[in-house]
């Protein structure tokens, strides 16, 4: 018993490996701009939100709608702060206002102080919100996410955010370097680290005392309560560790992106977020993360020629035109909402066994048709 | 002088205009068995209510082991709706008011009239969930696994208590698919993790057949012993109230009205009276 949890265990660190490898091995050899790489990242930094947001509404039981706002705030700490302190004292970026913040930090910091933040924001909105008895928190957040981003824009608060005006030349993927060394970092692989040192950190929670006195808040708050665990307490603690990893996913998006502005952290990108927690299943991280890469695949990458003019060969300029792929994207979407009720994986994980099952399945079903032919 | 284990002084419970407990005062000495009984509605399950910080008393005080864990007196709306007794008792007395939690932190564990089994969780988990108010460890160390030791100390009590209970063979199954004495056996052993040393039993034999209610008399009995407890329970069934209890207190729309040996209970006058109308159980 013990030692076959063992096996699992390194057999999961192994693929992990691999995989890992396997991204340094695209990333010589692929063009950096290839839609292949760019997938990649923009799929592992939803992937963290996504799980994230998992650790709230899936196994804490929570129903948060302010991802948005939290990556916003995760996603400015780390642009002001890793932006040169030259470039904030020159022109180039604060154009109108005179930057208030003097200093610059790295890449670490940067991204530890982002999360840092917005773990704090979500404190103060928990404080007063989490200890009531009714579900107020979804309106709490979404309203936060709202109010953070108009905030962000004022005028008043320019010296230190550019007040509607993008930021750039913060220290984004392609500047990333080898620590200690001036060697530039490959940049999917450096998102693949943080998203999954993140990511992990989160698996280890849910695993811990912590993460099952979650689920039982999830599944009886009274029995929970019953049982000595204060769900003020841990409702508080879910809520500033989900926060605190967006902030972080928020901080990976703008090093993605090159820019970042308030005006792109609508509350679509918390529904997006949302579709894509409900897809791969609520309170399954595997599922939370193959759902990212699927949703950000097909949306970024393969039904993109259904805007573009041509899709598989099709010429239809006629039909194929600007906002044809929404169209398809949520008839997509609501056949997998319709199939798969529960999500991709429902609220398992993805393992060796389930994956062999799936397959004996299959071959089970067939070899059942071809008898039966 | 020596306290009570559990002791509640005038606790009246009012919802709206309905006063479900009515002025209601006892005690539990440390290592009795005490039975609370009266007929359906009778207030039973809200007075385990105010007990375990569920609910708030409107008047009243309750305390363990001579400390004061609750007091209250009618405020805010209640002050001109409040239609129990003994108003002024408790007026000058800071409101104290705990959550359930830190009642059970205190050593007061409970189970559910309607069972509340942590639904998605296996037999196995549902109890070590149970230890993590025990559990010394914060997130940190919980999350970079710097607490191993104690997370396999409470993993090793888990199996000792599953075994103990003889719920082991039950391990992996989910807590909700078993049958339902047996899940009434589980929620006793998920209270007995948190480690208490009063347990308050809120119908154990309900939904349970003769036969396992039969049994039940000497497993209360049994864990009474072995975990060294004070047991406070509600229940319905005559033969185990009678059986096993050492006192016995009567509620009826609310308001006591016998309290006694289970010899004294049932030659009481009022006790039948109150049953008639209900059933012959008595
Ligand atoms: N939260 C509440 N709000 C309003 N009324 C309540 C509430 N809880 C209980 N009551 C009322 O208080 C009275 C006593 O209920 P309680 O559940 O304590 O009875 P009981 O003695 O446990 O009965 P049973 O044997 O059926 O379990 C009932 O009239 C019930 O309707
Ligand atoms: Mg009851």
């Amino acid at each position: 018993m013990e030692k076959e949890k063992k096996k699992r265990l390194a057999l999961i660190w192994a693929a992990i490996a691999v995989s890992y490898i396997v991204i340094l091995i695209l990333e010589m050899t692929l063009r950096p701009t290839s839609m292949l790489l760019t997938v990649l990242k923009k799929g592992a930094i939803y992937s963290l939100v996504a799980v994230s947001m998992n650790l709230l509404n899936g196994f804490t039981g929570l129903f948060s709608l302010g991802q948005a706002g939290f990556m916003l705030i995760g996603a400015y700490t780390y642009a002001i702060l890793t932006m040169p302190s030259e470039v904030k004292t020159s022109e180039s970026v604060y154009k109108y206002y005179q930057c208030f913040i003097t200093f610059d930090t790295g890449v670490f910091i940067g991204l530890i102080a982002a999360g840092l933040m917005a773990a704090l924001f979500a404190f103060l909105i928990g404080l007063p919100v989490l200890r009531l008895k009714s579900d107020y928190l979804a309106i709490a957040t979404l309203g936060f996410a709202e109010i953070i981003r108009a905030v962000c824009q004022w005028d008043v608060l320019g010296p230190v955010t550019n007040g509607a005006n993008l930021l750039r030349r913060y220290i984004d993927l392609t500047y990333v370097t080898i620590p200690f060394t001036d060697i530039p970092f490959p940049p999917t692989l450096f998102v693949f680290i943080v998203a999954g040192i993140s990511i992990l950190l989160i698996v280890l929670l849910i695993n811990s005392s912590y993460g099952r006195a979650f689920k039982a808040i999830r599944d009886d708050e009274t029995a929970a309560e019953a049982m000595g665990i204060n769900l003020f307490r841990h409702k508080e603690l879910s809520f500033v560790i989900s926060s605190f990893f967006a902030g972080i996913s928020g901080a990976l998006l703008a090093m993605f992106q090159y820019t970042v502005q308030a005006q792109q952290f609508k509350s679509m990108m918390t529904y997006e977020i949302l579709l894509i927690v409900v897809i791969g299943g609520i309170g399954s991280i595997s599922g939370s993360c193959i759902a990212s890469f699927l949703y950000i695949t097909l949306s970024e990458w393969w039904l993109r020629g259904l805007d573009m003019g041509s899709f598989l060969g099709i010429d239809a300029p006629n039909l194929f035109r600007s906002g044809f792929r929404k169209l398809v994207f949520s008839v997509i979407i609501m056949i997998i909402v319709l199939f798969f009720s529960r999500g991709i994986m429902g609220d398992k994980e993805l393992s060796l066994t389930r994956i062999k099952g799936f397959i004996n399945k299959r071959g089970m079903k067939k070899g059942k048709k071809e008898a039966e032919a | 002088m020596s306290y009570s284990l559990l002791e509640l002084k005038d606790v009246t419970m009012q919802f709206g205009g309905v006063v479900a407990v009515n002025n209601f005062s006892m005690h539990v000495n440390e290592g009795e068995i005490v039975a609370l009984i009266g007929p359906n509605g009778a207030g039973k399950t809200t007075a385990f209510n105010c007990i375990t910080g569920v609910y708030e008393p409107t008047n009243g005080e309750i305390l363990y082991r001579g400390h004061t864990v609750a007091v209250s007196h009618p405020h805010g709306k209640m002050r001109k709706l409040y239609a129990g007794a003994n108003a002024d008792l408790y007026r000058d007395r800071r409101i104290l008011h705990p959550t359930p939690d830190e009642i059970t932190k205190l050593g007061i564990a409970r189970t559910f009239q309607n069972i509340r089994l942590f639904k998605s969780m296996n037999v196995y988990d549902n109890v070590l969930t149970a230890m993590h108010l025990r559990a010394k460890q914060n997130v940190f160390s919980a999350l970079l696994r710097i607490s191993y030791k104690e997370e396999r100390r409470m993993r090793e009590d888990t199996e000792r208590l599953l075994k103990e209970q003889d719920l082991y063979r039950f391990k992996d199954e989910k807590a909700t698919s078993l049958p339902y004495g047996k899940q009434r056996r589980l929620e006793i052993a998920r209270a007995l993790a948190t480690e208490p040393e009063l347990l308050l039993l809120d119908e154990p034999a309900a939904g349970m057949n003769p036969q396992e209610t039969k049994e039940l008399a000497s497993f209360i009995k049994e864990i009474k012993e072995r975990y060294n407890l004070t047991v406070f329970m509600i229940e319905h069934h005559m033969d185990l109230v009678m059986e096993i209890s050492d006192r016995i207190y009567v509620l009826d729309f609310g308001s006591p009205i016998a309290e006694g040996t289970p010899d004294e209970i049932q030659n009481n006058e009022r006790v039948i009276k109150a049953y008639l109308g209900e059933s012959n159980e008595i």
